[in-house]
């Protein structure tokens, strides 16, 4: 471990240098295993938040309430430690870069840190295919990469982001605070030029069921769509 | 190669004697999921006992209350490391149910509402070892934890005590259940700590 | 409240096991028949050990348990695994 930096308050971001890491895709994810000196183990996956850079990788980990495994590596771990790692894992929800389609990211909560991924290799490849995130949280200091994504957000050919919050929303927004709503993901705009857009789709189970719901009704195709959920501990 | 992580303990040791090895005590009560929570209705519920192909009795859920019920006072064991004393429940003991039921079977496999299994010895669910529990905590059991009735067989795992109990077949090998054809133990005794196969 | 996952969290289990990354191979169901990529199975677990059922009709149709002793495999609830030539391609990238 090489690094941690806190995102929110109770999101931190840990670097680690991996010795021969072959890079990896974006929006794919590591287990990373703890072993306590009786022998116990406790394993848990984490989505890595950006493409690889010269062998260190990063996840950033949300704290959950009585999470064993997030506890330690928020509250525990320091830097110089080794942690036991897999990865990279999965290559089904990730993000194909020479794909010209639009891509709609929707993030609940942490749900956030792959799709963040994508936006940061699409970022540092220069890709100018058309990408929006929805993100929802509960409130404006739950923004994780909040002012990252403003700064991307407002280059010339950046994504677009928006952000819904569920609990307490800035005073400067119009939308009233709540869950995700069909409009919240098709706000009439041409963003795709008509092209077919692929969906992403990260976040507790409750959420992706929601959203996936709401763009199978917006006309979204079941194959377009993509999602991870992930549990509550 | 294990690599022990520095600082990292799991959750806290035990050290209270009516802990067995290996379990932390908690307050709360996890609810481990291998399926999704299966929507019993009281009024279509039944549970039976069978013996082979031979069902030897059946209770709809209000033949089932007219039963004699106990109160029960008992520490539960999880496999997953955390452990709660003094859980109170009521339902109706085993013996009562196997009552005067003569069998040659020596082993339980216990079916649940989803399809979940386990297999027990008998002896082991005899003798107010066991019951078929329909209250905790002095409320209907909630289907998150077993509801309507669950299995509650305390002096073991808990998983070997199946959520949403719909029968006791009496058989006479010790077929694994669902867990137990996936590494882990025929028995399950947390005091000698049998979590996996070979334990 | 039941919380899944999807199929995704199955690739570290089985990343020790297949020589190809597994959660893009297309699975079918033993017990309805439908076929599904091997993510998009509704997964529980981790503990005691992770349960893929089925999207169509819930059967449980890969688990995997990872004991001291090593991996435990139960592919029963599938007929098939379907691996395609672009997901080997994938895995070595």
């Amino acid at each position: 471990m090489t690094g941690s930096r806190l995102e929110t308050a109770t999101a931190h971001t840990l670097s680690l240098r991996v010795d021969e890491w072959n890079g990896h895709l974006p929006g794919q994810h590591i287990d990373v295993r703890l072993t306590a000196p009786d022998g116990y183990q406790a394993v848990r996956s984490y989505s890595l938040a950006a493409p690889a850079d010269d062998g260190v990788i990063e996840i950033t980990v949300q704290r959950l309430p009585g999470g064993e495994v997030s506890a330690f590596l928020t509250d525990i771990a320091m830097i110089g430690d080794q942690l036991e790692i897999r990865g990279p894992l999965g290559n089904w929800f990730v993000w194909d870069q020479d794909d010209p389609s639009p891509v709609l990211l929707v993030a609940g909560g942490s749900g956030v840190v792959p799709l963040m991924s994508m936006i940061r290799a699409r970022d540092r490849a220069d890709i100018q295919t058309p990408l929006r995130l929805v993100h929802s949280v509960r409130t404006p200091q739950d923004r994780i990469y909040g002012d990252e994504l403003t700064r991307l957000a407002a280059q010339a050919g950046g994504p677009s982001v928006t952000w819904l919050y569920t609990r307490t929303a800035p005073t400067t927004e119009t939308r009233p605070p709540g869950r995700l709503r069909p409009s919240d993901l098709d706000d009439g705009s041409n963003w795709t030029s008509g092209a077919t857009p692929i969906c992403f789709v990260c976040g507790p189970t409750g959420f992706v069921e929601e959203a996936a719901n709401h763009l199978l009704a917006a006309g979204h195709h079941a194959d377009r769509i993509r999602t991870e959920r992930f549990g509550g501990r | 190669m294990v690599h022990v992580t520095r600082g990292f303990t799991g959750r806290h040791p035990a050290t209270d004697d009516r802990l067995p090895p290996g379990q932390y005590l908690t307050d709360d009560f996890p609810v481990l999921s291998a399926g999704p929570t299966p929507a019993i209705r009281r009024d279509e519920w039944t549970f039976s006992v069978t013996d082979g192909d031979q069902a030897l009795r059946s209770w709809t859920w209000d033949e089932f209350m007219a039963l004699p019920s106990e109160d029960i006072t008992v520490d539960i064991h999880c496999v997953t490391r955390w452990s709660r004393l003094d859980t109170t429940w009521r339902g109706v003991a085993i013996d009562d149910l196997l009552a005067d039921v003569d069998t040659a079977a020596e082993y339980v496999l216990a079916r649940s509402y989803g399809g979940y299994t386990t297999n027990l010895p008998l002896e082991d669910l005899l003798d107010g070892k066991a019951w078929i529990a329909y209250e905790h905590d002095g409320e209907d059991l909630p289907a998150e934890h077993g509801g309507p009735a669950r299995l509650l067989v305390p002096h073991l795992y808990l998983w070997k005590s199946a959520k949403w109990i719909k029968s006791l077949d009496l058989v006479e090998d010790d077929d694994p259940g669902f867990w137990e054809s996936l590494g882990y133990h025929d028995y399950g005794d947390p005091w000698r700590e049998q979590r996996y196969q070979g334990d | 409240m039941s919380e899944h996952r999807d199929g995704n969290a199955l690739a570290g289990p089985l990343a020790d096991i297949f020589t190809v990354e597994a959660t893009t191979a297309e699975v079918q169901c033993r017990a309805c028949g439908l076929s599904t990529t091997l993510a998009q199975l509704v997964v529980y677990g981790p503990e005691p050990g992770l349960v893929g059922r089925c999207p169509g009709c819930s059967e449980h149709v890969i688990r995997v348990a990872t004991t001291p002793s090593g991996t435990w495999l139960d592919l029963g609830g599938a007929t098939s695994f379907h691996f395609t030539s672009t997901a080997t391609r994938a895995s070595s990238r």
